[in-house]
């Protein structure tokens, strides 16, 4: 039974579609193993075991019944927790939300049960999803399961620890600046970042709302691409939602075929502050691509050298208005209000109470930044230098099919390293961000392990929006090339974890 | 950009008060040099400030979304209510919405 855990979610799917295996029975291995390692890993933040065996009993009985469902009814799935969902509170692990249960399901969520997948639980993250490490999380850090002393990355730890912990075969995560394929990386696992409006935003907490985009984590290529169809297309709940069919992600995972693809590797992404072990398994994964039949392009996108700086402006602008509405009136917590207290003085104390660290920094960053007399220099010059980005992608897809680049500079840094250096963190994020300043498609997959420490590295493809698939086909032609070579997945190398004996449900924390 | 950029306590104070987020003097101490150091380093996008490029808000263009004028489902008071900090009579109970000095 335990090796249910490591089964891929198309196989679960099938086993379980077949007969072979069923559902409750996949998910309680699931809890069993949270059972097991969670109190080391902390990638969930809530359980909801009761809802999740009545979703698999009754996916077991619809196929008892001779239904004819989809590829994952049945497989377990673990969901941010800035997802909204009836079972459980949702928290963007904030204290300000601390116990709030959301009176709706988001989109996302709601595709998922129609589609007969089985919620788990909720996953921690960076508060708000601010963070590349999940040390912002007011609930503590997320550990990574390679090495427990050292960050999973972040804002979406919780998710990829849970797939690297083998605590579930699948996950949610969404993306701001790097939230899915930073994490992905630092785990070894697969994450993509849909084109924006691929994938609806609908009760999910908003970050920053025009370059927040919902996506996939899995431990494969083909699973992450299956639960993309899944979640994927047109939702009249998200104004900002594209109106097209979704990109045959499935069948360019299952193709895999790089024969004549141009493959744009950026000048800018490399170099100073890339660790070697980094650059040189990126190498060897562009060298395994043209071994496929891939073409070479060097591109230049001179404008991703103002990426970051652009988004450190225009992601607080928009962090300082979609916070505002934590206020300590209608839902989350309330702070001072003790009879004499104003209206004002209340939302004050709620708001200093409520926010951690890092989101007051962001909230007053941006407030300075949309502030009269210094819009032009900050705000309004971000918004330009997001045009000259958008226009470097558009030359560069001139001349290529997709761009590829590390997805993070470094291997999986110590808990710890970062968390009073702000900068040195937002630098997590530098390959990742010129993705979402521009919507296009981007996504992580693992390269191999670096030299220097034996942590995982992660592979970015970038493809032009609404070519999500091309994704798909690169990412899982590296991946047949690179278990070729090592004779297994990447995450057949994570150490064993120390497993606790303990099986009771530990609930909500 | 050329010139220092430097964010004072005090202004930073005026940015939380503006915010409505209460801070505590070290907070405020370690607010004023990080943003300081976060707002240099981001000071280099200025240098377009000038240039006649469109700001670009979105990455998709954006159009107004219209519905068909039908009953649809919307969450209901007592769900709405449930994740108040504060109800009263079925409705939300808010503070005074007055200062002192406010008041007649």
């Amino acid at each position: 039974m335990s090796e249910l855990i490591r089964t891929d979610a198309s196989e679960l799917g099938q086993l379980i579609a077949s007969g072979q295996a069923s559902s409750v029975e996949v998910t309680r291995a699931h809890f069993e193993r949270i059972a097991q390692v969670d109190d080391d890993v902390h990638a969930f933040l809530a359980l909801t075991e009761d809802a999740a065996l009545a979703q698999a009993a009754r996916v077991d009985e619809r196929i008892a019944a001779g239904e004819k469902l989809g590829p994952l009814a049945g497989v377990p799935i673990a969901v941010k927790d800035l997802l909204c969902y009836t079972q459980a509170p949702t928290t963007a692990s904030s204290r300000i939300l601390e116990g709030w249960v959301p009176p709706y399901n988001s989109t996302v969520v709601n595709r998922l049960i129609d589609a007969g997948l089985v919620i788990l639980g909720k996953t921690n993250l960076d508060e708000f999803a601010m963070g590349s490490s999940t040390e912002t999380s007011a609930y503590g850090p997320t550990h990574n399961p390679w090495d427990l002393s050292r960050i999973p990355g972040g804002s979406g730890g919780g998710s990829a620890a849970a797939l690297a912990a083998f605590m579930a075969p699948l996950a949610i995560g969404t993306d701001t600046g790097g939230s899915i394929r930073q994490p992905a990386a630092v785990t070894g696992t697969v994450g993509v970042k849909p084109t924006y409006g691929g994938v609806s935003r609908y009760g999910i907490i908003a970050m920053a709302s025009s370059l927040d985009q919902c996506g996939p984590d899995a431990r494969n290529v083909l699973d992450a691409a299956l639960l993309h169809e899944v979640i994927a297309g047109y939702d009249p709940r998200d104004s900002t939602s594209i109106n097209v069919p979704v990109p045959g992600v499935v069948e360019a995972a299952r193709r895999a075929d790089v024969k004549g693809l141009r493959i744009g590797v950026v000048k800018e992404l490399g170099g100073e502050g890339y660790a070697p072990g980094v650059e040189k398994r990126v190498g060897e994964a562009i060298d395994a691509l043209v071994a496929a039949g891939a073409e070479l392009v060097e591109v230049s996108c001179p404008h991703f050298e103002q990426a970051l700086a652009a988004y450190y402006l225009i992601m607080p602008a928009e962090v300082s208005s979609n916070l505002a509405r934590y206020d300590g009136m209608r839902y989350g917590l309330r702070a001072g209000d003790d009879g004499t207290n104003s209206v004002e003085n209340v939302m004050r104390l709620t708001r200093g109470k409520g926010f951690g660290t890092e989101a007051k920094r962001r909230i007053i960053l941006g407030t300075y930044a949309l502030s009269a007399g210094y819009y032009d220099a900050f705000y309004g010059s971000a918004q330009k230098m997001r045009t000259l980005i958008a226009r470097d992608f558009a030359a560069a897809f001139e001349v290529c099919d997709v761009l590829v680049s590390p997805a993070t500079p470094t291997t999986a840094f110590k808990i710890g390293e970062k968390v009073d250096d702000p900068l040195a963190m937002y630098k997590s994020d530098l390959c990742t961000i010129p993705a979402n300043l521009a919507g296009i498609a981007a996504g992580s997959v693992p390269c191999g392990l670096a030299d220097e420490d034996g942590l995982p590295v992660g592979f970015q493809v970038m493809a032009p929006a609404l070519a999500d698939d091309r994704i798909y086909l690169v990412a899982a032609a590296l991946e047949h090339a690179l278990e070729a070579k090592w004779g297994a997945p990447l995450w057949s190398r994570i150490p064993e974890l120390s497993v606790s004996d303990k099986t009771s449900d530990k609930g909500d924390k | 950009m050329g010139q220092q950029m430097v964010l004072t306590r005090s202004e930073v104070a005026k940015l939380a008060a503006l915010a409505r987020i209460e801070l505590s003097d070290d907070e405020l101490d370690d607010m004023a040099t990080q943003l300081d150091i976060i707002l240099a380093s981001v000071a280099s996008v200025g240098e377009v400030a000038a240039q006649d490029i469109p700001p670009t808000s979105h990455a998709v263009p954006l159009v107004n979304v219209m519905r068909e004028d039908v009953v649809s489902w919307t969450p209901n008071a007592e769900g709405v209510l449930a994740g108040a900090p504060v109800v009263e009579d079925g409705r939300f109970r808010v503070p005074r919405i007055l200062d002192d000095d406010e008041e007649a």
